[in-house]
């Protein structure tokens, strides 16, 4: 991560230093910071929310139904972290919420899971945390409604024909993301 | 009123059910958990901050323009039409300025268009990638983040590819 905003950095100026729009740059920065505050007010209810809920989903014993639904293939993607039953049931809760496209508050549940799975590693992603975070970052969700919605604006007759493609898409782009974090994972030899 | 419109209060009110008939504190149990929620907003604040500040330069300073025209030849031989380079690009960084320039592709070549199909199946099967894994990392505490930002990326670009090549199978150019 330190290396994407460093080179992000010097690309914005260079290109603005080339193109002069320097002063826009600066402009933007400042502006940036602001949005970001703002985009994590916006986020705090959510956070909130989801958080106390999810408190009550585990403290009722309704996580642990949950789990139960997800442990076949969570023990094969995450074994360690699905010892923890805790954890497990926040990880089936984080998959639940983004299948059902829910990803208001598939984060807050994921971000629960991944602070569990982080205790104890003193700053450095294991790697089953970063498989968590790959899972994250391709959307596998059954009804895009967000993008379908888009299309129905602009007169789309239907919106949702575009579904097989998705699901074949997510299914791929996120079986190569795996794939590939198993191969680069070999090298930094830490479980 | 659609279907989806029903999923969030049906799965509040359920939980709240549940938790009631099994005899738990409800109301406690809520607010100490969204105490918590409190504690991870302080984590993430900071690095949101460190990545909306640089993005905001990138896109103001051209680097976003400049890197899609030089990207687009090769991707247009991979398959990728060129009109979709800059959702590429802006994708895994910006869940709202991607879906602004999704609408824009969908407005200006139609929803039922090659060019609006694949951006649709772009946006609809990714994710923002480095909001993401800002957002996840820096609630965990988690500086050295190894191999995450490569494997997520590696997700994205086979899911372009894939978009582009599943649009052309199913509805043809």
């Amino acid at each position: 991560m330190s290396w994407v905003l460093t080179i992000m950095a010097a690309l914005s100026l260079f290109f603005g230093a080339r193109t002069g729009h320097l002063s826009a740059v600066s402009a933007a920065a400042l502006e940036g910071a602001g949005e970001a505050i703002t985009l994590s007010l916006s986020l705090a209810g959510l956070l909130c929310l989801w958080s106390g809920v999810m408190a009550v989903v585990r403290e009722s014993g309704l996580a642990l139904h949950l789990a139960r639904l997800f442990r076949p293939l969570l023990r094969r993607l995450l074994p360690r972290a699905s010892q923890d039953p805790e954890t497990l049931s926040a990880v089936s809760a984080n998959l639940s919420a983004n299948l059902l496209g829910l990803g208001n508050a598939a984060t807050p549940l994921g971000i629960q899971a991944a602070r569990r799975m982080a205790a104890g590693c003193g700053g450095t992603a294991s790697d089953e945390l970063c498989r968590l975070v790959v899972l994250n970052t391709a959307s596998i969700q059954l009804l895009p409604t967000t993008v379908a919605s888009l299309r129905a604006v602009h007169g789309c007759q239907a919106p949702f024909d575009i579904l097989p493609a998705v699901w074949i898409t997510s299914l791929v782009s996120v079986t190569a993301g795996l794939l590939c974090a198993r191969l680069l994972s070999g090298q930094g030899g830490r479980p | 009123m659609s279907g989806t419109d029903w999923v969030i209060p049906v799965l509040l009110t359920m939980v709240l059910v549940y938790g009631a008939l099994h005899r738990t504190d409800v109301y406690g149990t809520l607010t100490k958990g969204a105490e918590e929620g409190l504690q991870v907003l302080l984590r993430i604040a900071p690095a949101l901050v460190g990545l909306m500040t640089v993005l905001a330069m990138f896109r103001a300073s051209g680097a976003l323009d400049a890197l899609s025209s030089a990207a687009a030849p090769l991707l247009e031989w991979l398959g990728i039409p060129s009109e979709t380079v800059p959702l590429m690009l802006l994708r895994p960084l910006s869940g709202s300025g991607a879906l602004a320039v999704t609408g824009d592709l969908i407005a200006a070549y139609g929803p039922d268009s090659y060019v609006g199909r694949v951006a649709a199946v772009m946006m609809g099967s990714t994710e923002t990638t480095f909001y993401t894994v800002a957002v996840y990392f820096g609630a965990a505490g988690i500086t050295r983040t190894r191999h995450t930002i490569p494997a997520a990326l590696t997700a994205d670009f086979t899911g372009f590819l894939v978009a582009a090549l599943m649009v052309r199978l199913l509805f043809g150019m």
